[in-house]
């Protein structure tokens, strides 16, 4: 069982995937469960605090904007325990009010840089694409190895 | 909302149960995972469940439900426990956060159930497909030729 990163991050589709095929998926419901258990860090009662910004400045230069960087804190951490990654690209959600451009570049950016086994699609478009999508992830799955047990 | 919260349900995890099924509703798996949790709680919402609970006994009730329609049960992790004030729409009004990428991508479920299906009729030894073939945009051009091809 390896740990798959997951990107877009939040996806349902990716997630039940990677677990359905026998991997752990790393998306980003692990790094919030992670802040809202640890106890004395909401206060005002957020899930994202000024830290968090600072800690991004692990991943992103200071000149980044702090959106980048917050949500570099939470994709950060993730993508170094990696030891794969599947990419949806140009997901519609992952831009606008929900999502930041600039960041799904620099996610792409290291998770090749890391050099882990990556998968990039994009989301299907009726039927035939649906099991071509299902098929490559299978495939991609099938041929990790991984550590996590 | 300026109230100091403690942690929740500490070392426990939620899982967001999916359901896109003509045959199964959500209320189908609310029973099906009582018949076998002890230990977690289970919300019942107008898409499938929220589970919450010890990893493990999480996982088992999850392993169980999928039984009842493998190709249409979908699963993924929950940061927040269900109630949370933090995202809970009773306190916050509105759709919660996160609900719109459940709505697009719900949208698409029905086509990987497709999928899903397509894999677990086939051998395991099939020859794998021809690579997805990319997309490409509609150009500009042919969008206003068949505009006006539609005008009379």
């Amino acid at each position: 069982m390896a740990k798959v990163f997951i990107y877009p991050a939040t996806s349902l589709i990716l997630s039940d995937l990677v677990a359905r095929f026998g991997h752990k998926p790393l998306g980003t419901a692990l790094s919030i469960r992670e802040r809202i258990q640890t106890a004395g860090l909401d206060s005002p009662p957020l899930q994202m605090t000024p830290e968090d910004a600072k800690r991004g400045l692990r991943w992103a230069a200071v000149e980044v904007p702090s959106g980048v960087r917050g949500r570099m804190s939470l994709f950060g951490p993730l993508i170094e325990e990696a030891e794969a990654a599947v990419i949806v690209r140009h997901a519609d959600y992952a831009f606008g009010c929900m999502g930041c451009a600039r960041t799904d570049e620099l996610v792409e950016f290291l998770i090749k840089q890391k050099g882990v086994p990556v998968l990039e699609l994009e989301y299907p478009l009726d039927e035939d694409t649906g099991i071509a999508f299902v098929r490559r992830i299978k495939e991609f799955l099938q041929n990790l190895g991984g550590s996590h047990e | 909302m300026k109230q100091k919260i403690p942690p929740l349900y500490q070392g426990t995890v939620t899982k967001y149960v999916f359901v896109e099924s003509y045959k199964t509703t959500p209320d189908d798996l609310a029973v099906r995972a009582y018949e076998v949790s002890e230990k977690v709680m289970i919300k019942e919402t107008c898409f499938g469940l929220q589970i919450t609970g010890e990893e493990s006994e999480v996982d088992m009730a999850i392993s169980h439900i999928r039984k009842l329609d493998p190709s249409h049960i979908f699963v993924k992790d929950r940061g927040f426990p269900p109630g949370d004030p933090r995202r809970c729409r009773a306190n916050l009004g509105g759709a919660r956060p996160g609900y719109f990428g459940h709505e697009f991508e719900i949208g698409l479920v029905r086509w990987i159930s497709k999928g899903i299906d397509q894999i677990n009729a086939e051998p395991t030894s099939s020859p794998p497909l021809p690579p997805m073939e990319e997309t490409t945009p509609l150009d500009i051009q042919r969008l206003k030729q068949l505009i006006d091809a539609e005008v009379p």
